[in-house]
């Protein structure tokens, strides 16, 4: 067996957690949770920082503690991971603030779901057709007619029906064909 | 398929972090300026702590910057937050009870004398502006918690808060154009250096500390509460804005998809 040093523990352990990170961010399907995997990996990478100025059997870059012969830590990366916390602190409020207007607005935080949302939307906005089916071309059959624009408030009322026939058409093969995927 | 595509992504990265991690030599810093700093700081700066020294003595026009970040995003946050055309829509949360009440009371002067303290003290202990400045936010929202009252806001001003704020922010750059205008440096450390680990030392990085942990604590704190006063549920906002229709369609679009 190979002597596990403190050394390798910890610097593994960082490693381990910016993959877990990484891995939250790319698996995950609620925008919650992959707010807290990034979290996770900021931890990770900090942790890295922090531990390129290792030195060791050094003290903290503090006079007046310990002896003043005895070798200090390199104190750059803890200055650059205090601001780099403090940066984190500023993008997940953010972060969180968009969230809850996302789950205030649409009442989900499912990407899957959410996607489908948006696209409507975008096409509702631009006045377009929404996008089938992925795998079908798209000149294998013939097109929906395109939504038009709600410019004004008095055509938003009657473009309402064809909107929600529009979304139930195109909701289903898109979920039918996630499912087959899965 | 995509699943396993992760993974193996996930297993490559980890097996790059871990080469390079290996071919670094671990425990001896490549960075030279390090040592230069510990040997230089206490003569040139005056502050025990080095950190706080580099924050606040060497770079401290990143830490401006870093403000600048921090109040940007706060500022993005509220933005967002607010942005219900002035609907604020009436919130009922429970009061927090008899033991969370009496917690709070007693937490909230100690929480205070600590923030001060680590703020106050930054030049010299483990600590600073940043660190005591959550310190602070988070004194004043255990208040907010305890008794959210009737919009969730716990009695928190924020026309005060956004004046702390601005007043601490004005205050460092006021110490920075001073410092450039009498030395020449943007944020070069005045009033000579004192007695070297005593409280009313290293020049004006006490005071850098201060602007800088009244600024974030009154940043945080109303960040905070703003996200406390939301209400938390798609069906707790009963219809911000019912002029629109679109919502109404996705909800019934939700409902097909069901």
């Amino acid at each position: 067996m190979i002597a596990l040093s403190f050394e390798t523990v910890v610097i593994t352990c960082a490693i381990g957690l910016l993959i877990i990170g990484a891995l939250g961010l790319v698996l995950s399907s609620n925008l919650f949770r992959m707010l807290l995997a990034l979290v996770v990996a900021e931890a990770g990478v900090n942790l890295l920082l922090v531990l390129a100025g290792y030195r060791g059997g050094a003290a903290a870059p503090i006079l007046g503690v310990q002896d003043a012969a005895m070798p200090m830590v390199d104190p750059i990366p803890q200055v650059l991971v205090l601001t780099a916390i403090v940066i984190g602190v500023g993008v997940q409020a953010l972060a969180v603030s968009v969230l809850l207007k996302i789950h205030q607005t649409y009442g989900t935080l499912d990407i899957r779901v959410l996607r489908e949302h948006l696209e409507l939307d975008i096409a509702r906005t631009a006045g377009i057709t929404p996008a089938g089916s992925r795998e079908e071309p798209a000149g294998g059959r013939p097109l929906p007619p395109p939504i038009p624009a709600t410019v004004s408030a008095s055509t938003k009322a009657p473009t309402k029906a064809p909107i929600k026939a529009l979304a139930k058409e195109s909701a289903e093969p898109s979920l039918s064909s996630k499912e087959s995927a899965q | 398929m995509r699943n396993l595509a992760s993974l193996l992504f996930a297993a490559g990265l980890a097996f790059l972090l871990l080469v390079i991690a290996s071919e670094l030599g671990f425990g001896d810093p490549a960075l030279l300026i390090g040592g230069d700093i510990l040997a230089q700081a206490p003569d040139e700066v005056g502050a025990t702590n080095i950190v706080t020294a580099v924050l606040l003595g060497y770079r401290g026009i990143d830490t401006l910057g870093e403000l600048s970040i921090l109040f940007a995003a706060a500022t993005a946050a509220g933005l967002v937050l607010v942005g219900g055309r002035g609907a604020k829509t009436p919130k009922v949360d429970p009061p927090g009870g008899f033991i969370l009440r009496t917690g709070a009371d007693l937490l909230f002067p100690l929480l205070l004398v600590v923030g001060l303290y680590i703020i106050v003290h930054g030049h010299l202990t483990p600590g600073g502006g940043f660190q005591g400045g959550v310190i602070l936010a988070a004194a004043f929202f255990v208040l907010v918690l305890a008794r959210p009252g009737a919009d969730g806001s716990g009695g928190m001003n924020h026309t005060a808060i956004a004046f702390i704020e601005g007043l601490a922010g004005a205050g460092f750059i006021a110490l920075g154009l001073w410092s450039l205008w009498d030395k020449g440096n943007f944020l070069q450390p005045m009033l000579g250096q004192g007695v070297f680990g005593t409280l009313l030392s290293a020049g004006t990085l006490p005071l850098l500390s201060m602007a800088v942990g009244l600024k974030v604590g009154a940043e945080l704190a109303g960040l905070m509460t703003q996200l406390a006063e939301q209400p938390a549920d798609a069906a707790d906002c009963s219809d911000p804005n019912p002029a629109n229709p679109k919502d109404k369609a996705d909800n019934q679009t939700e409902a097909t998809h069901r």
